[in-house]
Protein backbone atom coordinates (compact mmCIF):
# COMPACT_ATOMS: atom_id res chain seq x y z
CA UNK A 1 0.00 0.00 0.00
CA UNK A 2 1.61 3.40 -1.09
CA UNK A 3 1.08 4.85 2.20
CA UNK A 4 3.21 6.86 4.10
CA UNK A 5 2.16 7.83 7.72
CA UNK A 6 4.57 9.73 8.85
CA UNK A 7 4.24 11.74 5.33
CA UNK A 8 0.75 12.31 6.04
CA UNK A 9 1.17 13.34 9.77
CA UNK A 10 3.51 16.14 8.93
CA UNK A 11 0.63 17.44 6.27
CA UNK A 12 -1.19 18.22 9.28
CA UNK A 13 0.63 21.44 11.29
CA UNK A 14 -1.97 20.86 14.70
CA UNK A 15 -0.73 17.03 15.55
CA UNK A 16 2.60 18.63 15.71
CA UNK A 17 1.83 20.38 19.16
CA UNK A 18 1.73 19.11 22.56
CA UNK A 19 -0.99 19.23 25.01
CA UNK A 20 -0.11 19.48 28.67
CA UNK A 21 3.04 18.41 27.93
CA UNK A 22 2.35 15.13 25.90
CA UNK A 23 1.90 14.62 22.69
CA UNK A 24 -1.19 15.33 20.79
CA UNK A 25 -3.52 11.57 20.56
CA UNK A 26 -6.63 13.63 18.34
CA UNK A 27 -9.69 10.86 18.14
CA UNK A 28 -12.23 13.40 17.87
CA UNK A 29 -12.45 13.19 14.02
CA UNK A 30 -16.44 12.49 13.79
CA UNK A 31 -16.55 15.48 15.37
CA UNK A 32 -14.23 17.43 13.23
CA UNK A 33 -11.30 16.90 11.31
CA UNK A 34 -7.93 18.37 11.60
CA UNK A 35 -6.84 20.13 7.94
CA UNK A 36 -3.74 19.55 6.19
CA UNK A 37 -1.59 22.87 5.01
CA UNK A 38 -2.48 22.51 1.08
CA UNK A 39 -6.16 23.72 2.59
CA UNK A 40 -4.93 26.51 4.71
CA UNK A 41 -2.69 27.28 2.51
CA UNK A 42 -4.78 27.83 -0.02
CA UNK A 43 -7.97 29.95 1.52
CA UNK A 44 -4.69 31.86 2.81
CA UNK A 45 -3.62 32.66 -0.79
CA UNK A 46 -7.68 33.51 -1.51
CA UNK A 47 -7.54 35.83 1.23
CA UNK A 48 -3.45 37.28 0.21
CA UNK A 49 -4.65 37.36 -3.66
CA UNK A 50 -8.39 37.00 -4.86
CA UNK A 51 -10.92 38.05 -2.29
CA UNK A 52 -13.56 39.85 -3.62
CA UNK A 53 -17.16 39.44 -3.31
CA UNK A 54 -18.30 36.72 -5.94
CA UNK A 55 -20.73 37.12 -9.01
CA UNK A 56 -22.03 40.47 -9.92
CA UNK A 57 -19.25 42.46 -9.94
CA UNK A 58 -17.54 43.15 -13.41
CA UNK A 59 -13.48 44.17 -11.86
CA UNK A 60 -10.89 41.49 -11.96
CA UNK A 61 -10.65 40.24 -8.66
CA UNK A 62 -14.12 39.32 -8.80
CA UNK A 63 -14.44 37.45 -11.46
CA UNK A 64 -11.34 35.84 -9.86
CA UNK A 65 -13.18 34.84 -6.84
CA UNK A 66 -16.39 34.18 -8.65
CA UNK A 67 -14.16 31.40 -11.34
CA UNK A 68 -12.46 29.97 -7.92
CA UNK A 69 -15.74 29.57 -6.10
CA UNK A 70 -17.56 28.40 -9.54
CA UNK A 71 -14.53 25.62 -10.45
CA UNK A 72 -14.73 24.56 -6.77
CA UNK A 73 -18.48 23.65 -7.37
CA UNK A 74 -17.24 21.73 -10.46
CA UNK A 75 -14.50 20.44 -8.57
CA UNK A 76 -17.51 18.92 -5.97
CA UNK A 77 -19.88 18.16 -8.55
CA UNK A 78 -17.23 15.71 -10.12
CA UNK A 79 -16.25 14.07 -6.95
CA UNK A 80 -19.91 13.66 -5.79
CA UNK A 81 -20.37 12.87 -9.37
CA UNK A 82 -23.45 14.83 -9.51
CA UNK A 83 -25.33 15.56 -12.66
CA UNK A 84 -24.69 19.21 -13.03
CA UNK A 85 -23.27 22.03 -11.00
CA UNK A 86 -27.17 22.98 -10.35
CA UNK A 87 -27.41 20.02 -8.14
CA UNK A 88 -24.57 21.25 -5.89
CA UNK A 89 -25.82 23.56 -3.47
CA UNK A 90 -23.03 25.66 -0.62
CA UNK A 91 -24.63 25.51 2.52
CA UNK A 92 -22.70 26.13 6.40
CA UNK A 93 -23.28 22.16 6.86
CA UNK A 94 -25.56 19.15 7.27
CA UNK A 95 -27.42 20.74 9.60
CA UNK A 96 -27.88 23.42 7.18
CA UNK A 97 -28.71 21.94 4.29
CA UNK A 98 -31.21 19.20 6.36
CA UNK A 99 -33.08 22.43 7.64
CA UNK A 100 -33.20 23.80 4.01
CA UNK A 101 -34.55 20.16 2.76
CA UNK A 102 -37.24 20.19 5.64
CA UNK A 103 -38.27 23.82 4.86
CA UNK A 104 -38.62 23.87 1.37
CA UNK A 105 -39.02 20.43 0.42
CA UNK A 106 -41.67 20.04 3.57
CA UNK A 107 -43.43 23.40 1.71
CA UNK A 108 -43.78 22.11 -1.79
CA UNK A 109 -44.31 17.95 -1.04
CA UNK A 110 -45.79 17.21 2.69
CA UNK A 111 -49.04 17.54 3.59
CA UNK A 112 -51.55 17.07 6.61
CA UNK A 113 -51.55 12.76 7.04
CA UNK A 114 -48.30 12.32 5.76
CA UNK A 115 -45.99 10.27 7.12
CA UNK A 116 -41.29 10.80 7.23
CA UNK A 117 -39.38 8.07 8.16
CA UNK A 118 -36.02 8.36 9.69
CA UNK A 119 -34.23 5.44 12.10
CA UNK A 120 -33.77 5.25 16.03
CA UNK A 121 -29.95 6.21 15.34
CA UNK A 122 -30.06 9.35 13.55
CA UNK A 123 -28.02 12.51 14.86
CA UNK A 124 -30.53 15.16 16.77
CA UNK A 125 -29.95 17.22 13.44
CA UNK A 126 -31.56 14.67 11.21
CA UNK A 127 -34.77 14.11 13.83
CA UNK A 128 -35.59 17.56 15.29
CA UNK A 129 -36.13 19.76 11.27
CA UNK A 130 -38.35 16.61 10.93
CA UNK A 131 -39.86 16.28 14.11
CA UNK A 132 -40.72 20.38 13.67
CA UNK A 133 -41.93 19.94 10.13
CA UNK A 134 -44.69 17.07 10.71
CA UNK A 135 -45.54 19.30 14.00
CA UNK A 136 -46.02 22.39 11.52
CA UNK A 137 -47.62 20.41 8.73
CA UNK A 138 -49.64 17.59 10.81
CA UNK A 139 -47.45 14.61 9.57
CA UNK A 140 -45.83 11.58 11.17
CA UNK A 141 -42.72 10.87 11.57
CA UNK A 142 -41.93 7.33 11.88
CA UNK A 143 -38.98 5.96 13.27
CA UNK A 144 -37.31 2.54 12.26
CA UNK A 145 -35.63 0.71 14.77
CA UNK A 146 -32.25 -0.98 15.34
CA UNK A 147 -30.92 -4.18 16.02
CA UNK A 148 -28.97 -4.81 19.36
CA UNK A 149 -25.48 -4.93 17.63
CA UNK A 150 -26.62 -1.08 16.27
CA UNK A 151 -27.23 -2.18 12.67
CA UNK A 152 -30.68 -1.11 11.23
CA UNK A 153 -33.57 -3.24 11.58
CA UNK A 154 -34.59 -3.68 7.80
CA UNK A 155 -37.81 -5.80 8.08
CA UNK A 156 -38.82 -3.04 10.39
CA UNK A 157 -37.79 -0.10 8.16
CA UNK A 158 -39.29 -1.56 5.31
CA UNK A 159 -42.72 -2.27 6.95
CA UNK A 160 -42.60 1.56 7.56
CA UNK A 161 -42.74 2.49 3.68
CA UNK A 162 -46.12 2.90 2.68
CA UNK A 163 -48.29 5.43 0.17
CA UNK A 164 -47.90 7.97 3.14
CA UNK A 165 -44.97 8.38 3.16
CA UNK A 166 -43.42 11.07 1.53
CA UNK A 167 -39.58 11.22 2.71
CA UNK A 168 -37.00 8.93 4.07
CA UNK A 169 -34.06 10.27 6.08
CA UNK A 170 -31.39 8.49 6.90
CA UNK A 171 -27.54 8.52 8.02
CA UNK A 172 -24.93 7.16 5.92
CA UNK A 173 -22.94 6.03 9.03
CA UNK A 174 -23.72 6.38 12.40
CA UNK A 175 -22.19 9.30 14.26
CA UNK A 176 -22.04 6.91 17.50
CA UNK A 177 -21.26 3.73 16.95
CA UNK A 178 -19.66 4.43 12.73
CA UNK A 179 -22.17 1.94 11.46
CA UNK A 180 -22.44 1.83 7.92
CA UNK A 181 -25.98 1.63 7.08
CA UNK A 182 -26.75 -0.32 3.59
CA UNK A 183 -27.48 2.84 1.98
CA UNK A 184 -28.58 1.71 -1.37
CA UNK A 185 -30.51 -0.88 -0.57
CA UNK A 186 -32.75 1.48 1.55
CA UNK A 187 -32.62 4.09 -1.66
CA UNK A 188 -34.19 1.22 -3.70
CA UNK A 189 -36.75 -0.37 -1.22
CA UNK A 190 -37.91 3.09 -1.23
CA UNK A 191 -37.60 4.11 -4.82
CA UNK A 192 -39.64 0.73 -5.25
CA UNK A 193 -42.56 2.77 -3.60
CA UNK A 194 -41.63 6.36 -5.45
CA UNK A 195 -40.43 8.15 -2.01
CA UNK A 196 -37.46 10.20 -1.73
CA UNK A 197 -34.71 9.13 0.23
CA UNK A 198 -31.95 12.09 2.28
CA UNK A 199 -28.69 10.98 3.00
CA UNK A 200 -26.75 12.14 5.78
CA UNK A 201 -23.30 11.67 4.94
CA UNK A 202 -21.89 13.98 7.21
CA UNK A 203 -19.96 10.84 8.99
CA UNK A 204 -19.50 9.09 5.62
CA UNK A 205 -17.32 11.59 3.17
CA UNK A 206 -14.88 11.71 5.25
CA UNK A 207 -14.36 7.72 4.71
CA UNK A 208 -15.37 6.98 2.10
CA UNK A 209 -15.84 8.19 -1.89
CA UNK A 210 -19.55 8.95 -2.40
CA UNK A 211 -21.15 8.69 -5.83
CA UNK A 212 -24.97 9.66 -6.07
CA UNK A 213 -25.70 9.06 -9.31
CA UNK A 214 -24.80 5.09 -8.23
CA UNK A 215 -26.42 5.28 -4.97
CA UNK A 216 -29.70 7.11 -6.44
CA UNK A 217 -30.09 9.04 -3.55
CA UNK A 218 -32.65 11.97 -4.10
CA UNK A 219 -30.57 14.36 -1.24
CA UNK A 220 -27.11 13.83 0.16
CA UNK A 221 -26.11 15.98 2.92
CA UNK A 222 -22.12 16.78 4.30
CA UNK A 223 -20.14 19.29 5.84
CA UNK A 224 -16.55 20.25 4.63
CA UNK A 225 -15.36 19.97 8.36
CA UNK A 226 -15.44 16.47 9.02
CA UNK A 227 -13.41 15.96 5.84
CA UNK A 228 -10.66 18.35 6.18
CA UNK A 229 -11.87 21.33 4.87
CA UNK A 230 -12.64 24.16 6.83
CA UNK A 231 -15.87 24.60 9.13
CA UNK A 232 -18.58 26.94 7.85
CA UNK A 233 -18.95 24.78 4.50
CA UNK A 234 -21.66 22.38 3.82
CA UNK A 235 -23.23 20.68 0.59
CA UNK A 236 -26.51 20.16 0.17
CA UNK A 237 -26.59 17.69 -3.21
CA UNK A 238 -30.60 17.29 -4.67
CA UNK A 239 -32.24 16.18 -7.45
CA UNK A 240 -32.90 19.00 -9.97
CA UNK A 241 -36.43 17.64 -10.18
CA UNK A 242 -36.67 18.15 -6.35
CA UNK A 243 -35.04 21.46 -6.24
CA UNK A 244 -36.73 22.90 -9.24
CA UNK A 245 -40.14 22.57 -7.51
CA UNK A 246 -38.62 23.24 -3.96
CA UNK A 247 -39.45 27.15 -3.10
CA UNK A 248 -36.39 29.22 -1.61
CA UNK A 249 -35.22 28.53 1.73
CA UNK A 250 -34.06 31.86 2.71
CA UNK A 251 -34.09 35.48 0.81
CA UNK A 252 -31.94 38.01 -0.06
CA UNK A 253 -29.22 39.15 -2.37
CA UNK A 254 -27.41 36.20 -5.07
CA UNK A 255 -30.77 34.24 -4.97
CA UNK A 256 -33.19 36.91 -7.32
CA UNK A 257 -33.58 37.21 -10.87
CA UNK A 258 -36.01 40.43 -10.54
CA UNK A 259 -36.83 42.36 -7.57
CA UNK A 260 -39.86 45.42 -7.85
CA UNK A 261 -42.10 46.32 -5.00
CA UNK A 262 -45.06 44.23 -6.14
CA UNK A 263 -43.05 41.11 -6.84
CA UNK A 264 -39.75 38.84 -7.06
CA UNK A 265 -38.57 36.10 -9.34
CA UNK A 266 -35.68 33.87 -8.20
CA UNK A 267 -32.61 33.22 -9.42
CA UNK A 268 -31.91 29.46 -11.33
CA UNK A 269 -30.52 26.77 -9.64
CA UNK A 270 -28.05 26.31 -7.76
CA UNK A 271 -28.48 29.91 -6.89
CA UNK A 272 -32.36 30.10 -5.77
CA UNK A 273 -30.98 28.40 -2.77
CA UNK A 274 -28.12 30.81 -2.41
CA UNK A 275 -28.56 33.69 -0.16
CA UNK A 276 -26.56 36.78 0.83
CA UNK A 277 -22.72 36.50 -0.17
CA UNK A 278 -21.41 32.40 0.29
CA UNK A 279 -18.34 31.48 2.52
CA UNK A 280 -16.09 31.94 -0.84
CA UNK A 281 -12.69 31.10 0.88
CA UNK A 282 -14.56 27.51 3.01
CA UNK A 283 -15.74 26.71 -0.64
CA UNK A 284 -12.25 27.12 -2.13
CA UNK A 285 -10.72 25.17 0.48
CA UNK A 286 -13.50 22.18 0.38
CA UNK A 287 -12.28 21.87 -2.90
CA UNK A 288 -8.77 21.93 -1.96
CA UNK A 289 -9.54 18.97 0.58
CA UNK A 290 -10.97 16.88 -1.98
CA UNK A 291 -8.05 17.55 -4.31
CA UNK A 292 -5.80 16.19 -1.37
CA UNK A 293 -8.31 13.45 0.04
CA UNK A 294 -8.10 12.07 -4.09
CA UNK A 295 -4.12 12.49 -4.07
CA UNK A 296 -3.59 10.32 -1.16
CA UNK A 297 -6.51 8.05 -2.23
CA UNK A 298 -10.05 7.09 -0.86
CA UNK A 299 -8.88 3.16 -1.33
CA UNK A 300 -5.69 3.48 0.78
CA UNK A 301 -7.75 5.81 3.01
CA UNK A 302 -10.49 2.77 3.53
CA UNK A 303 -7.90 0.49 3.69
CA UNK A 304 -5.76 2.18 6.82
CA UNK A 305 -8.49 3.06 8.62
CA UNK A 306 -9.76 -0.62 8.75
CA UNK A 307 -6.46 -1.31 9.48
CA UNK A 308 -6.83 0.86 12.42
CA UNK A 309 -10.58 -0.26 13.29
CA UNK A 310 -9.64 -3.73 13.24
CA UNK A 311 -6.51 -3.32 15.66
CA UNK A 312 -8.21 -0.44 17.86
CA UNK A 313 -11.24 -2.82 18.60
CA UNK A 314 -8.80 -5.48 19.30
CA UNK A 315 -6.67 -3.69 21.33
CA UNK A 316 -9.57 -1.83 23.34
CA UNK A 317 -11.54 -5.64 23.92
CA UNK A 318 -8.94 -6.45 26.24
CA UNK A 319 -9.76 -3.79 28.78
CA UNK A 320 -11.93 -5.72 31.52
CA UNK A 321 -15.49 -4.09 31.44
CA UNK A 322 -14.99 -2.58 28.43
CA UNK A 323 -18.18 -2.84 26.32
CA UNK A 324 -18.31 -1.76 22.68
CA UNK A 325 -21.54 0.12 21.48
CA UNK A 326 -22.46 -0.96 18.22
CA UNK A 327 -20.44 -4.30 17.08
CA UNK A 328 -22.00 -4.48 13.81
CA UNK A 329 -19.44 -5.97 11.49
CA UNK A 330 -20.02 -3.30 8.46
CA UNK A 331 -18.51 -0.43 10.32
CA UNK A 332 -15.87 2.58 9.64
CA UNK A 333 -13.35 3.76 11.84
CA UNK A 334 -15.41 4.37 14.93
CA UNK A 335 -15.16 2.80 18.47
CA UNK A 336 -17.66 4.11 20.85
CA UNK A 337 -17.79 2.09 24.21
CA UNK A 338 -18.79 2.41 27.64
CA UNK A 339 -16.56 1.33 31.08
CA UNK A 340 -17.94 -0.57 33.70
CA UNK A 341 -19.14 1.58 36.89
CA UNK A 342 -17.30 4.45 35.59
CA UNK A 343 -18.84 7.66 34.19
CA UNK A 344 -17.71 9.24 30.83
CA UNK A 345 -17.20 12.47 31.84
CA UNK A 346 -14.88 11.12 34.43
CA UNK A 347 -13.07 8.92 31.80
CA UNK A 348 -12.77 12.10 29.06
CA UNK A 349 -11.32 14.50 32.01
CA UNK A 350 -8.59 11.91 32.70
CA UNK A 351 -7.88 11.10 29.52
CA UNK A 352 -7.64 14.52 28.69
CA UNK A 353 -4.96 15.10 31.22
CA UNK A 354 -2.58 12.53 29.50
CA UNK A 355 -3.35 14.42 25.98
CA UNK A 356 -5.81 12.39 24.54
CA UNK A 357 -8.60 14.04 22.65
CA UNK A 358 -12.16 12.07 22.91
CA UNK A 359 -15.74 12.65 22.53
CA UNK A 360 -17.94 11.76 25.86
CA UNK A 361 -21.56 11.61 26.15
CA UNK A 362 -24.57 11.46 24.04
CA UNK A 363 -22.92 12.60 21.17
CA UNK A 364 -25.99 14.56 19.71
CA UNK A 365 -28.30 10.86 19.64
CA UNK A 366 -30.28 10.68 23.04
CA UNK A 367 -32.99 8.63 21.11
CA UNK A 368 -29.83 6.05 20.48
CA UNK A 369 -28.34 6.20 24.06
CA UNK A 370 -31.82 5.39 25.22
CA UNK A 371 -32.38 2.52 22.74
CA UNK A 372 -28.99 1.16 23.84
CA UNK A 373 -30.07 1.96 27.73
CA UNK A 374 -26.86 3.99 28.29
CA UNK A 375 -26.54 7.76 29.36
CA UNK A 376 -23.40 8.26 26.93
CA UNK A 377 -20.87 6.42 25.37
CA UNK A 378 -16.80 7.21 24.85
CA UNK A 379 -15.89 7.58 21.26
CA UNK A 380 -12.58 7.24 20.15
CA UNK A 381 -13.18 8.04 16.20
CA UNK A 382 -10.12 7.66 13.80
CA UNK A 383 -8.69 9.74 10.69
CA UNK A 384 -5.84 8.10 8.82
CA UNK A 385 -3.57 10.27 10.37
CA UNK A 386 -3.77 8.04 13.65
CA UNK A 387 -1.75 5.14 14.18
CA UNK A 388 -1.53 2.29 16.33
CA UNK A 389 1.33 3.69 18.78
CA UNK A 390 -1.86 5.85 19.66
CA UNK A 391 -3.93 3.30 19.95
CA UNK A 392 -1.71 1.41 22.65
CA UNK A 393 -0.72 4.41 24.34
CA UNK A 394 -4.74 5.43 24.90
CA UNK A 395 -5.43 1.58 25.83
CA UNK A 396 -2.89 2.16 28.72
CA UNK A 397 -4.79 5.66 29.40
CA UNK A 398 -7.61 3.81 29.87
CA UNK A 399 -6.16 1.63 32.44
CA UNK A 400 -4.70 4.41 34.02
CA UNK A 401 -8.48 6.19 34.22
CA UNK A 402 -9.32 2.61 35.51
CA UNK A 403 -7.39 2.46 38.02
CA UNK A 404 -7.26 5.65 39.47
CA UNK A 405 -11.47 5.66 39.58
CA UNK A 406 -12.09 1.68 40.35
CA UNK B 1 -12.54 28.25 59.81
CA UNK B 2 -13.22 31.60 57.89
CA UNK B 3 -14.39 31.41 54.35
CA UNK B 4 -10.83 32.86 53.67
CA UNK B 5 -9.36 30.34 55.41
CA UNK B 6 -10.78 27.01 54.17
CA UNK B 7 -10.26 28.70 50.78
CA UNK B 8 -6.58 29.09 51.63
CA UNK B 9 -5.79 25.60 53.15
CA UNK B 10 -7.69 24.37 50.16
CA UNK B 11 -5.45 26.48 47.62
CA UNK B 12 -2.08 25.57 49.71
CA UNK B 13 -3.15 21.62 49.54
CA UNK B 14 -3.23 21.52 46.18
CA UNK B 15 0.16 23.43 45.67
CA UNK B 16 1.55 20.57 47.57
CA UNK B 17 0.60 18.47 44.56
CA UNK B 18 3.49 17.94 41.78
CA UNK B 19 0.89 16.24 38.78
CA UNK B 20 -2.22 15.97 37.44
CA UNK B 21 -2.55 12.38 38.57
CA UNK B 22 -2.23 13.32 42.58
CA UNK B 23 -4.59 16.09 42.01
CA UNK B 24 -6.87 13.79 40.78
CA UNK B 25 -6.69 10.81 42.99
CA UNK B 26 -7.21 14.18 45.81
CA UNK B 27 -10.56 15.13 44.09
CA UNK B 28 -11.76 11.63 43.47
CA UNK B 29 -11.22 10.91 46.83
CA UNK B 30 -12.90 14.54 48.11
CA UNK B 31 -16.07 13.16 45.36
CA UNK B 32 -16.30 9.82 48.11
CA UNK B 33 -16.65 12.43 50.85
CA UNK B 34 -19.58 13.59 49.94
CA UNK B 35 -22.49 13.33 52.10
CA UNK B 36 -25.01 13.39 49.02
CA UNK B 37 -27.82 13.72 49.04
CA UNK B 38 -31.29 11.88 49.91
CA UNK B 39 -33.19 9.97 47.01
CA UNK B 40 -36.43 12.38 47.67
CA UNK B 41 -33.99 15.35 46.02
CA UNK B 42 -32.99 13.14 42.85
CA UNK B 43 -35.97 14.58 40.90
CA UNK B 44 -36.27 17.55 38.52
CA UNK B 45 -36.69 19.57 40.92
CA UNK B 46 -33.17 19.90 42.46
CA UNK B 47 -31.67 18.63 38.92
CA UNK B 48 -29.02 20.91 37.34
CA UNK B 49 -28.59 19.37 34.22
CA UNK B 50 -25.33 19.42 32.21
CA UNK B 51 -24.67 17.84 28.69
CA UNK B 52 -21.73 15.72 30.70
CA UNK B 53 -23.01 15.12 33.58
CA UNK B 54 -25.62 15.84 36.58
CA UNK B 55 -25.53 17.46 39.27
CA UNK B 56 -28.53 17.84 42.45
CA UNK B 57 -28.29 20.49 44.79
CA UNK B 58 -30.64 21.63 47.80
CA UNK B 59 -30.43 24.21 50.31
CA UNK B 60 -31.72 24.72 54.04
CA UNK B 61 -31.50 27.81 56.16
CA UNK B 62 -30.35 26.76 59.85
CA UNK B 63 -29.55 29.44 62.52
CA UNK B 64 -28.91 32.30 59.75
CA UNK B 65 -26.40 29.67 58.06
CA UNK B 66 -27.14 27.71 54.48
CA UNK B 67 -26.32 23.97 54.22
CA UNK B 68 -26.23 22.32 51.56
CA UNK B 69 -26.69 18.81 50.21
CA UNK B 70 -25.72 17.96 46.33
CA UNK B 71 -24.46 14.98 44.76
CA UNK B 72 -23.65 14.14 41.08
CA UNK B 73 -23.59 11.12 38.63
CA UNK B 74 -19.73 11.57 37.89
CA UNK B 75 -17.07 10.78 40.34
CA UNK B 76 -14.80 14.27 39.26
CA UNK B 77 -17.89 16.16 39.09
CA UNK B 78 -18.85 15.13 42.92
CA UNK B 79 -15.20 15.78 44.02
CA UNK B 80 -14.90 19.20 42.79
CA UNK B 81 -19.18 19.87 43.91
CA UNK B 82 -17.47 18.52 47.35
CA UNK B 83 -14.44 21.32 46.85
CA UNK B 84 -17.13 24.16 47.03
CA UNK B 85 -19.24 22.93 49.24
CA UNK B 86 -16.56 22.71 51.60
CA UNK B 87 -16.17 26.70 50.95
CA UNK B 88 -19.85 27.77 50.77
CA UNK B 89 -21.36 25.03 53.96
CA UNK B 90 -22.45 26.80 56.61
CA UNK B 91 -21.67 30.55 56.03
CA UNK B 92 -23.99 33.23 56.17
CA UNK B 93 -26.17 33.57 52.87
CA UNK B 94 -24.53 37.63 52.80
CA UNK B 95 -20.89 35.31 52.92
CA UNK B 96 -21.73 33.30 49.93
CA UNK B 97 -23.31 36.37 47.88
CA UNK B 98 -20.05 37.96 48.38
CA UNK B 99 -18.15 34.70 47.14
CA UNK B 100 -16.54 35.06 43.82
CA UNK B 101 -14.98 31.59 43.37
CA UNK B 102 -11.79 32.95 41.99
CA UNK B 103 -9.85 29.96 44.02
CA UNK B 104 -10.87 27.78 41.66
CA UNK B 105 -8.82 28.95 39.17
CA UNK B 106 -5.94 29.13 41.55
CA UNK B 107 -6.46 25.32 42.00
CA UNK B 108 -5.86 24.87 38.35
CA UNK B 109 -9.67 23.76 37.88
CA UNK B 110 -10.81 26.47 35.89
CA UNK B 111 -11.32 23.99 32.92
CA UNK B 112 -14.01 22.28 34.57
CA UNK B 113 -16.07 25.25 35.71
CA UNK B 114 -16.13 27.04 32.01
CA UNK B 115 -19.66 26.93 30.65
CA UNK B 116 -18.68 24.90 27.54
CA UNK B 117 -17.76 22.12 29.62
CA UNK B 118 -21.06 21.29 30.52
CA UNK B 119 -21.13 19.43 33.29
CA UNK B 120 -23.30 21.25 35.39
CA UNK B 121 -21.07 23.04 38.07
CA UNK B 122 -20.87 26.54 36.10
CA UNK B 123 -24.84 26.12 36.58
CA UNK B 124 -24.32 25.06 40.12
CA UNK B 125 -22.08 27.62 41.10
CA UNK B 126 -25.26 30.04 39.86
CA UNK B 127 -27.63 27.80 42.03
CA UNK B 128 -25.39 28.33 45.25
CA UNK B 129 -25.74 32.20 44.64
CA UNK B 130 -29.20 32.38 43.73
CA UNK B 131 -29.87 30.31 46.99
CA UNK B 132 -27.78 32.67 49.31
CA UNK B 133 -29.86 35.97 47.39
CA UNK B 134 -33.16 34.15 48.00
CA UNK B 135 -32.22 33.00 51.86
CA UNK B 136 -30.42 36.81 52.58
CA UNK B 137 -34.29 38.41 51.44
CA UNK B 138 -36.23 35.63 53.54
CA UNK B 139 -33.84 36.88 56.49
CA UNK B 140 -34.21 40.69 55.95
CA UNK B 141 -38.39 40.35 55.56
CA UNK B 142 -38.04 38.47 58.78
CA UNK B 143 -36.25 41.32 60.45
Amino acid sequence: MNFDIQKIRADFPILQQKIRGKSLIYFDNGATSQKPSVVLERMDRYYRTENSNVHRGVHHLSQIATDAMEKSRERIREYLNASSIEEVIFTKGTTESINLVAHSFGKAFIHEGDEIVISEMEHHANIVPWQMLCEDKKATLRVAKINDDGSLDMAHFSSLLNEKTKLVAIAHISNVMGIINPVKEIIDLAHQKNIPVLIDGAQAVPHKQVNVQELDCDFYVFSGHKMYAPMGIGILYGKKKFLEEMPPYQTGGEMIKDVSFEKTTFNELPFKFEAGTPMVADIIGLASAIDYLEEVGFENIKAYENELLEYGTKAFSTIDGLEIIGTSKNKSAVISFVLKGIHHYDAASLLDQMGIAIRTGHHCAQPLMNRMGIAGTIRASFAFYNTKEEIDSTVEALKKVQMMLG
Amino acid sequence: MTIQEQKQELVEEFEMFDDWMDRYNYIIEMGKEVEGIGEEFKTKQYLISGCQSQVWLAANLQDGKIHFNADSDAIITKGIVQLLLKVVNDRTPQEIVDEDFSFINQIGLQEHLSPTRSNGLTSMIKQIKLYALVFKTKVELNK
